[in-house]
């Protein structure tokens, strides 16, 4: 390459290979990390795909069949559960409940918690000792006492389950942000911004939010696990989801109280929830690899 | 001698006891802690399409000063006249739109550009902060120009930093900094971190573009034979405090403050006979703590004339000629140096 | 004068995930005893590597082939046990920034006495102080007293001091100097430069100084090795190699320092392009593409190196620059 200027004809202009490139690379790479990626994709796939799947609707009753074991030959993949209904079926829409609170929820996190740790961080001073505080008042409310209270105030209410676990849940990742934007605010580029001219919230949008993203993609992945259990949790407690709706976590209550008489009734919703677990932690893991690779 | 200034051109930069003082330590309420003076009392002038040179070693506050003058800084205390009006009196929005004027080039190439957004955009984002209104098409030209006047290939405009080679990141820096056609740049460092063969290239880029659009430098450097040759002026600093200013050839021919006079002597020369042969004046000693400076003269403690003066006064800088082909004035801080 | 270290045909790749990278190529040569060697070249020189592969601290992803002999014996290949007994005590080697060759959590004590008590079976006592003498030669004041405080407690300067008595302290044969002043200001460049041409007239001891400061070569070294993409491009003397360069690298290496003995000069004198990249390199001589007097078999053919006179060689197809 030379170093005369050249005329600026209309040249084919180069592809850049991404830093974002790069990391596709090396998570294709992480075997660990695809076969995880592949098992989320279909049990999501099946739970969405769950009215067409099976023979058996989630809340038919099957009065011959009360807490039957599985039985292949007529459908019943999983067995029955203690109303007869089939467990398969609810399986699959019980994660469409649980997948979905866990999408949402890690999204209302993300986003509040982005928001709010990007701009304590890079504020600094006293909004954001103030707003930090904030977090560290909520961090130390109880969380399933703060559940119990806001359901019984509002009574059993779907969306509630979202409001709470979200809001929860964004406080780990606004510290995490912040974090990360301290270390990024002393950073040259973010300086050469600065001199440049660009205001606050340019230099929040465009240079400190977009490098943070690894780390909150990362973390992100490793929340949807989370938020999962907790709602099974909080599932578990009687206060979550209601019938004849299911969730994992219902599933797992009901089960485990007949489970001397009928395992399946609790391996088979337990399992498919480990599993999926498992494999999410695994993308995450493999998320953190790909995308930092000096952190191993 | 490259081509200068006229003399007689009203400065477009003026600094007169320039501070920066740092608290380290102490309560947030006050009471208590140290003060650590980066900068203490630094004043000159600047013209337009000429180069000041800023050379010192760790700790003398020249990054610190180059910053300072910026605004990139907060505890900044003295005046900044640029273009006539006091920087110090902004608000900070105001300080902010001054920016498309006054830009900066880092020491390191690759840190200083952002690694997940693509050449054309960081050479863009001065243009679209301060010229939203030109439209996609013609930023693009804009910054394909530009690309190719600081010796780069256009057709690159989509690549990422972590793509080019040192030097080549240090022309994309220049291309951003260039953008909005500056009157000022301050060069921190910017050749350092470079192959020697390269630096030669990049020095080369400056000096071109400081003659085809009269570009104001401040060249921040500790490579003695490079300032040489890019400045008109040069300001040697020592904890902060001005050892020593004059213009180019003035200073290297007669440097009349002993930490000059060092630091010329510690340059080796690329020449085995002359350099062995050579009479070298090696400093003792360790630079002092900024945060706990000698008294009266902070060179003292390693100047080969020290004497009972030199703890007990700060030598004032003042002036003890001129150059002869330029005329521009010579100014020591130093109670000795017609010895 | 008896060859301390012979270098013959070293080659040192890297397996990397985009390849493999070779950074260095077929390199030869020998130190002799009280010798100062100056290595110079840039980034992509491969000129760290070689010693690194001398003293068996390569990176996992590296391999060593060739010929490494320290007074006849073969290193490359040693076992580990092996390559200890001579590592700290006959060869020793510092680094370009001492904050990370030396332990933050040891006392400076405790780090050069460990080298005399492995090495030399000495007592903590006496190690004592052997290291405070040494510390007194490097010109540390009041070594007594600053040997037991921490390396954060030391400035650049003094650390990098602190490094020297370190690898000195077992009197090796050889010290091998990686960047040691490029980090450090002038005028403290050049109290440490002042220091190893003192310790080395004094001790005999011979010096592998690698740097890529032509003023730092002029004033320490014997003989130069100047290297380009992992190869020698040309060696000699070191009055021969400033004055008569024989390889356009060479030439343009030393026409793009300025120099303050000089008038000034209009503009710098350049080597156009960029450092190669390793593992795209131009076909023929690696110097093709930047070189002002390339002509076509430097395309075609890659030059090897081949002496020229004694003690002088170079790797160029021109007769003479």
């Amino acid at each position: 390459m030379s170093e005369a200027a050249l005329t600026v004809a209309p040249v084919e202009e180069f592809e850049g290979r991404s830093l974002w490139a790069d990391a596709r690379r090396r998570f294709a790479r992480n075997k660990a990390a695809m076969a995880g990626l592949v098992i989320v994709a279909i049990v999501t796939a099946a739970c969405v795909l769950a009215p067409w799947i099976g023979p058996h609707p989630y809340d038919a009753v099957d009065w011959d069949r009360i807490m039957a074991p599985p039985d292949w030959g007529a459908g019943f993949y999983f067995g029955t559960d203690a109303n007869g209904r089939d467990l398969f079926a609810r399986t699959l829409y019980g994660g469409r409940v649980s997948l979905s609170i866990g999408a949402a929820a890690t999204l209302v996190s993300l986003v509040i918690g982005v928001a709010w740790g990007a701009f304590a961080g890079f504020v600094g001073g006293r909004i954001d000792a103030a707003m930090m505080r904030i977090v560290d008042i909520l961090y130390a409310l109880p969380f399933v006492f703060f559940v119990i209270l806001l359901t019984v105030i509002f009574t059993r209410n779907f969306l509630l389950m979202y409001v709470a676990i979200g809001a929860v849940s964004w406080l780990d990742m606004a510290r995490i942000v912040r974090g990360q934007t301290l270390s990024l605010k002393r950073k040259e580029f973010v300086e050469a911004a600065t001199a440049s001219g660009v205001g606050t919230a340019g230099i929040l949008l465009r240079h400190i939010i977009p490098n943070t993203l690894g780390p909150v993609i990362i973390y992100a992945t490793l929340t949807v696990p989370q938020v999962i259990l907790i709602e099974s949790f909080v599932s578990f407690l009687g206060l979550g989801v209601q019938e004849p709706s299911a969730s994992w976590g219902t599933m797992i209550n009901e089960g485990a109280n007949v489970m001397e008489i009928a395992p399946w009734t609790l391996l088979y919703p337990a399992s498919v929830l480990a599993i999926t677990l498992m494999a999410l932690n695994f993308v995450g893991d493999g998320l953190r690899d790909a995308l930092d690779p000096k952190d191993r | 001698m490259p081509p200068g200034p006229a003399l007689g051109d009203a400065p477009i930069l003026r600094v007169a006891d320039l501070r920066v003082h740092f608290r380290l330590g102490g309560s947030p309420f006050g009471g208590g802690g140290r003060t650590l003076k980066a900068v203490d009392g630094v004043s000159f002038e600047l013209r337009a399409g000429e180069t000041l040179g800023l050379v010192g070693e760790s700790g003398c506050g020249k990054s610190t000063l180059g910053r300072a003058v910026l605004r990139l800084l907060s505890n900044v205390e003295g005046r900044v006249l640029w273009l006539g009006e006091d920087l110090a009196r902004l608000e900070p929005e105001a300080m902010r739109l001054k920016r498309e004027a006054m830009q900066i080039v880092f020491q390191d190439p690759l840190a200083s550009l952002n690694p997940r957004m693509t050449v054309g955009e960081i050479i863009a984002e001065p243009l679209r902060t301060f010229h939203p209104e030109l439209g996609t098409p013609e930023t693009r030209l804009r910054v394909k120009a530009m690309m190719a006047k600081v010796g780069l290939l256009p057709q690159q405009i989509n690549r990422y930093p972590h793509e080019f080679s040192g030097g080549q990141c240090q022309r994309i820096g220049i291309a951003r900094a260039m953008i909005n056609r500056p009157r000022l740049i301050v060069c921190d460092e910017p050749v350092s971190a470079l192959d020697v063969s390269i630096q030669a290239q990049i020095v080369n880029l400056l000096m071109d573009l400081q003659r085809e659009y009269g570009l104001a430098l401040i060249f921040i450097s500790h490579n003695l034979a490079i300032v040489r040759h890019i400045s008109h002026r040069i300001m040697v600093l020592y904890l902060g405090r001005v050892a020593e200013i004059a213009d180019r050839s003035e200073l290297y021919r007669n440097p009349r403050h002993p930490y000059t006079q060092a630091l010329i002597s510690a340059v080796p020369l690329p020449d085995p006979d002359l350099e062995r042969a050579r009479e070298r004046l090696v400093l003792k000693g360790d630079l002092p703590s900024p945060l706990n400076p000698p008294s009266g003269c902070a060179f003292r403690t390693r100047c080969p004339k020290a004497t009972a003066i030199c703890a007990r006064e700060t030598p004032p800088l003042r002036e003890i000629g001129s150059c002869r082909e330029t005329g521009g004035s010579h100014e020591v801080a130093c109670h000795h140096w017609n010895e | 004068m008896t060859a301390l270290l012979e270098v013959q045909g070293l080659d040192v790749r890297f397996s990397t995930p985009d390849g493999e990278v070779a950074a260095v190529n077929e390199v030869g040569f020998t130190i002799a005893e009280g010798e100062t060697l100056g290595i110079v070249g840039e980034s992509g020189a491969g000129k760290s590597q070689i010693f690194m592969a001398v003293m068996g601290l390569l990176a996992r992803n590296g391999r060593a082939a060739g010929s490494v002999g320290f007074r006849g014996r073969e290193m490359l290949g040693l076992s580990p046990a092996a390559l200890n007994e001579l590592r700290g005590a006959r060869l020793s080697m510092i680094f370009q920034d001492p904050m990370t060759s030396l332990n933050p959590y040891l006392t400076i004590e405790r780090q050069l006495t460990e080298v005399l008590v492995t090495h030399r079976g000495m007592s903590r006592t006496r190690a004592r102080r052997e290291a405070v003498l040494m510390l007194e030669r490097v010109q540390i004041p009041e070594a007594e007293r600053r040997i037991d405080r921490y390396p954060h407690e030391y400035s650049g300067g003094m650390r990098q001091r602190a490094m020297i008595a370190m690898a000195l302290l077992c009197r090796p044969e050889l010290l091998i100097a990686d960047e040691p002043t490029t980090a450090l200001d002038v005028t403290i460049q050049a109290q440490i430069l002042e220091l190893i041409r003192e310790l080395t007239r004094t001790s005999r001891t011979a010096v592998a100084l690698i740097t890529h400061d032509l003023g730092v070569i002029a004033g320490l070294c014997d003989r130069v090795l100047v290297m380009y993409a992992g190869r020698i491009v040309e060696a000699g003397p070191v009055r021969d190699i400033f004055r008569r360069p024989q390889h356009p690298y060479t030439a343009g290496l030393i026409a793009s320092m300025p120099r303050l003995d000089e008038a000034e000069v209009q503009r710098l004198a350049t080597i156009p392009g960029q450092p190669p990249n390793l593992q795209r390199l131009p076909p023929g001589c690696a110097f093709n593409d930047r070189c002002p007097r390339v002509f076509e078999r430097c395309r075609a053919e890659r030059p090897l190196l081949a002496p020229i006179a004694t003690d002088r060689s170079k790797a160029c197809h021109l007769d003479r620059l």
